[in-house]
């Protein structure tokens, strides 16, 4: 199922002999081909920490590449998914991102999914003019020409949550938890700025950082239920990352903490995490996502029972970044098959008001600010471990490349469209990009 | 039917919850008091109860609102198997048969049904045919509110403590009306303190001074943080200085219970933080003691420990797993057949790679560092490959969730003393093992002098792959014990394998006391910087005092003395 | 002879240096000409991802050398290398922040980005200083250099080696792996320092930059080489092995044991902090990942698979162990742990000379002289 494809211009390889060093470099012989495929990379780590979230990641690009190709394939030529393995390792990222872009001349790329992984890799696609589909909710305040953000901004997920616990739960008080990297460090200081702005005095709020994989929770846990403990239905933001999840749900489910006593609304806990987690102690908990598998969609069933052959187990699951690989991934498609072409320049020009009738069932827009407007929807976790989805918007939410809750960004605008054909500009720059 | 956890009791509401499952537990054997079958039915509840399962949220917490204006003593039943998510509408009733029903007990897939209505039995039914009524937190709450009410005059003393807890959970003057009516007619003592102290909480906000000021005589003293809180409100500065509460002599009178109830407070947080300190030692005495033995005693660096405890954990899964599928009816004791298996997979693992790589390397600790360290990752990635890279699910047995509340909020959780247990009885048997078997001999003399112990006629070699598979054991047992507090991933054993080579290092290598010593104080000591430092930092500081202990004492702990000290 | 040329004498025989100039002609002139001047077509064109790929390489045989140094030498196997090759990499990463400047996305004349959105008010005290290209790169040197000072001072005084040894430099650089995780030290946390834009005024993703970064790597390992060969085939040398060997001994004869190994200790810290700044600006981004145990491990790993107390093997070793990496990774990424995994259990097992003694006693049974076998004692460990 994997199509592995061996360096096709160059093999290098450091001939180093004795006490004596030498470098020698041995070029294939370029193999021309008939009908050269269009490639598309695959940039997710299958070793190391994040293995754990991205390998599902890559499995959906292949099976969307298989469909593809069984439908025949982009403008008449087949397509071919390059797989590399960055190994969690943040430098590598860059690296593989370079040998993709420059060895196996990949014409997108579908990848990362930890901010740093992104920034690791953001100045090579840059440099390079690549295009990079990224999927996963993140903390804004970025805007690259060379990537488009298929996930949540935090107006896409964090606000709508506090605003829906205000009006549902009446919540006064605010615990915001959240491992200790800039996705939570962002989107709390979003969200403490915007609960100013609503009235919530910073007594009111605990902000909290752990380590990654923070697996004791008894003390966090414990002065939580402290602070819920003063009378006011007290709310917790959850921006805790992967592994650390589970032991905090534990813990807070052995200490008698309930969902309707103290409400935790997650981001980064969707069906994936879940299947890992005896969800017994999370049900009734919340969960902010652009999508969930539960929604009842004819495309969802129909992606669903694909996902299932596919990848040949009825158990696996399906969730929110795969959703956004989904939207990415046909975006592409329909946006080479607009300009005729994989090339790069051409394929951003097309994107750009490009509609794909998202999984949730909703019609979902590229901006040109290379974010999506989506729905936002909000649901409690069930014992299967599945969603019920308790809201959800009337509409589409535009994506914020810039929150409005942070001064400096505030004034900041992303438009890569003429006039403006800039990630982060306060007025017009009237000049068409260097590239 | 999903297995059902019960929530511990830690605060009022989980104790009603808890309550309220005795109380259905006790029904589904003998047919409740209520559940007078020939007592005509009144239209207006029947209507009202199968309103439960029909339209939205909001319908159906008017339909809830409905039962307790009824007051019908039967709905109590009714609304806390709805609380539970055992209220079920059936999918396959015809026309004549009851819609809704109450699923009561479960063997497997099979679960035994009620009518909702009239509380008969309808016998054992699929549950694929059942589909429970959807209820969201804020039904849970409306719920929770309406059961308290119909449960203040219930038989069971325990039951009526926990709803006047409940009750106390929302001020408003009809739940202090309520309350003052039963308090009157009540005549269990507990019970009258319970109401008292549920009654003290509403009063403490109500306009009438003289109610106030004995509110907070009820209140001073108390072990409750939410007390603490709302005496604080009372006592609280306005921003210009002035408090908030005019009248003097209820302030005053609240500061000094205020006093009393933090002095309580600080008690009970100090207690706590030896409680979770030594729970977080006796995770870290459970992930080093197999590295105790590998490491301390046989002097093998093993880096490869960690992946020992995530074997453990993943045949605690598979085990689990094996229990699902061919017995359910006693999946609550599938960790006691994992973790002899744990030990044995581990430890058979342990003994494959002593005799295929490590008794090569004895006398070059270095190099089994590094064979170690490659050991690791081939281990990682197998695991990889065969369960796949994400978590898998170990869930708890039901009687090692929850927990108990001990005073003032702190609650003690069953895993996590469970697990303390648990690490000290595996402490005592391999102390014992080592201290009084054969084998336990064999392995110190091996240690302390191998061509001695050889020319004894003591097969060495034997030994060697034993003491290893022995610790490699140890770390799979270990890794049962992990996979209950935490992940069950690939990746499980790099999380704890600084913190395992801290603790036998602290304790001094070669030293089981030296272990449990070193473990423990390094979670206290963890524990009781954390609230100040936080965990970042706290563990920060842990890893530099240890580093600079072992500049004062580089042996560690309980350094061992002689000759085996300077091999 | 001259007292100058005979002390070059005792650290290579003349073809050992040939071979050197020639090494050093091959990656500062060669290679750069085959990536600038030989067009893209032309089969001795070097791709421009080599040319990163090589300096990167580099960067980390100049870590592996820097280990070999305290571990072949002195026999004490630090297992935080990594943490002066990362401390090194962020003294770095700091200039280069400093030189983005206003070009920003919050335009801050001072403030990294990540400070601005983190919502600080000022440069922290200890980021001064770092705009200056030469400030930082004394840093580079001092920072690394005091860190060892004051960690091996306390270490080797209390005369902690083997396996305690490499157990508490692991510890010393998880410790340090966390607290620059902590947004609040003011290093970019998790993100750590990234986009960088230019270097001494050259653009940093300009192929000239990188091919000068090459460049700047290769020389800077053959000084480090001959700086190690100065020191190894010096008294201090003789005394290291003595050290390695059998340590109380050398204590008994008079040596200060403390003060031979503090002294190499140091000079390998602040050689790995050189590498870590070379390979910053080449990866364009430098985090606390660098920190982490695994990565140090791996380090020693290369040293053995190259050959340890070679100097040579080390370079051998990192460059080969790293190519095979960036192979397996991109044709068959489940099998690169088991490849790793692998060889460190067969180098372990049945090379403990390294791929360097592999491939001597094959030189020497090709021109049949049996070599009797160095003896390679454990030492005190």
């Amino acid at each position: 199922m994997t199509i592995f494809r061996k360096p096709r211009r160059l093999a290098l390889s450091a001939v180093l002999a004795g006490g004596t060093a030498l470098a020698g470099l041995v070029s294939g012989p370029v193999l021309a081909q008939e009908e050269d495929p269009i490639r598309v990379g695959v940039l997710h780590s299958l070793s190391g920490t994040m293995a754990i979230s991205e390998t599902t990641l890559r499995d959906v690009v292949l099976m969307m590449v298989e469909e593809l190709n069984e439908d025949g394939g982009l403008l008449g030529r087949p397509v071919e998914a390059v797989v590399v393995d960055p190994a969690s390792d943040w430098p590598l990222f860059a690296e593989k991102a370079r040998e993709l872009i420059e060895v196996h001349d990949v014409d997108v790329v579908f990848g990362c999914w930890t901010s740093v992984s992104r920034k690791s890799v953001l100045p090579v696609f840059e440099e390079l003019n690549g295009l990079l589909f990224y999927p996963v909710q993140y903390e804004g305040e970025e805007s690259s020409r060379n990537i488009f953000y298929t996930g949540a901004a935090p107006n896409q997920q964090a606000i709508p949550a506090v605003e829906y616990l205000m009006n549902e739960y009446g919540a006064e008080r605010w615990v915001l938890l959240g491992t200790d990297y800039v996705y939570p460090r962002t989107t709390n200081r979003i969200l403490r700025s915007f609960l100013n702005a609503n009235g919530v005095s910073d007594d009111d709020i605990m902000e909290d950082y752990t380590p990654f994989g923070h697996s004791d929770w008894q003390t966090i846990v414990t002065q939580v239920r402290d602070f819920a403990n003063q009378g006011l239905q007290t709310a917790v933001v959850s921006t805790i990352n992967g592994d650390a999840n589970v032991p905090f749900y534990r813990e807070l489910s052995n200490q008698g903490i309930d969902a309707f006593d103290l409400p935790v609304v997650a981001f980064s806990v969707g069906e994936e995490e879940l299947s890992g987690i005896d969800t017994d102690n999370l049900v009734g908990h919340l969960a902010s996502w652009n999508y969930f598998m539960s929604v009842d969609t004819p495309e969802n069933a129909a992606f669903i029972e694909q996902w299932h052959d596919f990848i040949g187990s009825e158990e696996r699951v399906v969730n929110d970044p795969m959703e956004a690989h989904y939207i990415g991934f046909n975006m592409w498609v329909q946006a080479v098959r607009q300009a005729g072409t994989p090339d790069v320049d051409a394929v951003r020009q097309a994107m750009y008001g490009q509609t794909v009738r998202s999984l949730s069932g909703y019609d979902v827009v590229m901006n040109t600010n290379h974010h999506l407007s989506k729905p936002v929807m909000i649901g409690e976790i069930l014992e299967d471990g599945q969603f019920e989805i308790v809201w959800q918007t009337d509409g589409l939410v535009v994506g914020d490349a810039w929150s409005d809750f942070i001064p400096e960004s505030a004034e900041l605008t992303a438009d890569w469209t003429y006039p403006w054909v800039c990630g982060n500009c306060t007025e017009p720059r009237f000049e068409p990009a260097q590239y | 039917m999903t297995r059902k956890a019960l929530p511990g009791p830690g605060s009022g509401r989980a104790f009603l919850a808890l309550a309220l499952a005795g109380l259905i537990l006790l029904m589904a054997g003998v047919p409740g008091p209520a559940a007078a079958q020939d007592e005509p039915v009144d239209p207006a509840y029947v209507q009202a109860v199968q309103a439960l399962a029909e339209g939205g949220f909001r319908d159906k917490a008017e339909a809830i609102e409905t039962l307790v204006e009824l007051g019908d003593p039967r709905a109590g039943r009714v609304l806390a198997a709805m609380f539970d998510r055992r209220l079920f509408v059936r999918e396959d009733a015809g026309e004549d048969a009851p819609a809704l029903v109450i699923g009561e007990t479960d063997a497997g897939d099979q679960v035994v049904i009620r009518d909702a209505i009239t509380l008969e039995p309808l016998g054992v039914v699929h549950e694929d045919t059942l589909e429970a009524v959807g209820i969201n937190n804020r039904l849970r709450r409306t719920l929770q509110e309406a059961i308290g009410t119909l449960q203040l005059r219930d038989p069971d003393p325990a039951t009526r403590i926990a709803a006047a807890e409940a009750l106390a959970g929302d001020r408003s003057d009809e739940n202090a009306a309520l309350l003052r009516d039963v308090l009157e007619a009540e005549e269990d003592p507990d019970v009258r303190d319970a109401i008292t102290f549920a009654l003290a909480q509403i009063d403490l906000g109500s306009d009438d001074r003289e109610r106030r000021l004995a509110a907070i005589e009820t209140l001073g003293g108390s072990f409750e943080p939410a007390v603490r809180g709302m005496l604080a409100r009372v006592v609280r500065q306005n921003a210009d200085g002035s408090y908030v509460e005019p009248d003097e002599e209820i302030r005053l009178a609240a500061e000094a219970a205020l006093r009393q109830t933090e002095r309580n407070l600080a008690l009970v947080e100090f207690a706590l933080n030896i409680f979770q300190g030594i729970s977080l030692g006796s995770v870290l005495l459970l992930a080093a003691m197999g590295l105790a033995i590998t490491f301390g005693v046989m002097g093998v660096i093993n880096m490869a420990h960690g992946e020992m405890l995530m074997l453990g954990a993943y045949t605690t899964f598979v085990i689990q797993e094996i229990f699902r599928s061919v017995a359910p009816g006693l999946f609550d004791a599938y960790i006691l057949v994992a973790i002899p298996a744990a030990f044995l997979v581990a430890g058979l693992v342990g003994v494959a790679l002593e005799q295929g790589v490590i008794r090569f390397l004895y006398g070059r600790p270095l190099e089994t560092l590094l064979a170690t360290w490659g050991i690791s990752l081939v281990l990682q990635q197998v695991v990889r490959l065969i369960f796949g890279a994400p978590n898998r699910e170990v869930a708890n047995p039901d009687w090692m969730q929850g927990g108990f509340e001990l005073l003032g909020g702190a609650v003690i959780t069953y895993n996590r003393l469970y697990i303390i247990i648990f690490a000290l009885v595996v402490l005592a048997l391999v102390a014992l093992v080592l201290r009084y078997s054969r084998f336990g001999l064999q392995m110190r003399a091996v240690t302390q002098n191998r061509p001695m112990a050889a020319c004894m006629g003591i097969r060495s070699g034997r030994v060697d792959a034993l003491t290893f598979g022995l610790g490699s054991g140890i770390a799979g047992v270990g890794g049962v014990a992990l996979s209950q507090i935490g992940n069950v991933s690939p990746n499980l054993g790099q999380s704890y394998i600084v913190d395992s080579f801290m603790v036998v290092v602290f304790g001094g290598v070669g030293s089981l006391w030296g272990v449990l010593v070193a473990a423990m104080s390094l979670g206290i000591i963890n524990k009781f910087l954390e609230p100040y430092a936080g965990a970042m930092l706290g563990k920060i500081i842990v890893l530099v005092v240890i580093i600079l202990f072992i500049q004062r004492r580089p042996r560690g702990l309980f350094a061992l003395k002689g000759r085996a000290a300077e091999a | 002879m001259g007292p100058i040329t005979s002390r070059l004498a005792t650290m290579m025989t003349p073809k050992g240096w040939a071979a050197l100039a020639a090494a050093l002609l091959v990656f500062a002139v060669v290679l750069p000409v085959l990536n600038l001047a030989v067009p893209p077509g032309s089969p001795f064109h070097l791709p421009d991802f080599a040319v990163s790929l090589i300096g990167k390489y580099l960067c980390f045989a100049m870590l592996a050398l820097a280990l070999d140094l305290i571990w072949g030498f002195a026999g004490a196997l630090s297992l935080g290398h990594g943490a002066f090759f990362a401390l090194g990499g962020y003294c770095m990463g700091m200039y280069l922040m400093r030189q983005i400047g206003e070009r920003g996305v919050y335009g801050h004349p001072t403030l990294p980005d990540f400070m601005v959105f983190l919502d600080w008010d000022e440069l922290p005290w200890y980021w001064y200083g770092f705009d200056n290209f030469g400030f930082a790169m004394l840093m580079v040197m001092l920072v690394p250099g005091l860190l060892a000072l004051i960690f091996g001072w306390l270490a080797f005084r209390s005369r902690i080696s083997g396996v305690y040894f490499s157990i508490i430099t692991q510890a010393m650089t998880f410790a340090l792996m966390l607290a620059f995780f902590r947004n609040e030290m003011g290093f970019g946390g998790n993100n750590g320092l990234t986009d960088f834009k230019d270097i001494l005024g050259f653009t940093i993703q300009s192929q000239q930059t990188r091919v000068g970064l090459m460049i700047a790597s290769a020389v800077a390992l053959a000084l480090a080489l001959l700086v190690c060969l100065f020191v190894v085939t010096s008294k201090l040398g003789r005394v290291l092995v003595a050290v390695r060997d059998a340590e109380n001994r050398v204590r008994f004869l008079g040596y200060s044991v403390t003060h031979a190994k503090l002294l190499v200790f140091v000079l390998s810290a602040v050689l790995a902090g050189i590498a870590g700044a070379l390979y910053v600006p080449q990866v364009g981004i430098i985090n606390p990942g660098e920190f982490s145990p695994a990565n140090s491990i791996e380090v020693a790993v290369w040293v053995a698979v190259g050959g340890r107390g070679t100097l040579l093997g080390p370079i051998l070793g990192a460059v080969s162990v790293n190519a095979a990496e960036s192979y397996f990774t991109g044709f068959a990424p489940d099998l690169w742990l088991f490849v790793l995994g692998g060889l460190f259990i067969t180098v372990t097992l049945f090379l403990p000379q390294g791929i360097l003694g592999l491939l001597r006693g094959l030189r020497d049974r090709l021109r049949g002289t049996a070599r009797t076998p160095v003896a390679e004692t454990a030492g005190h460990a």
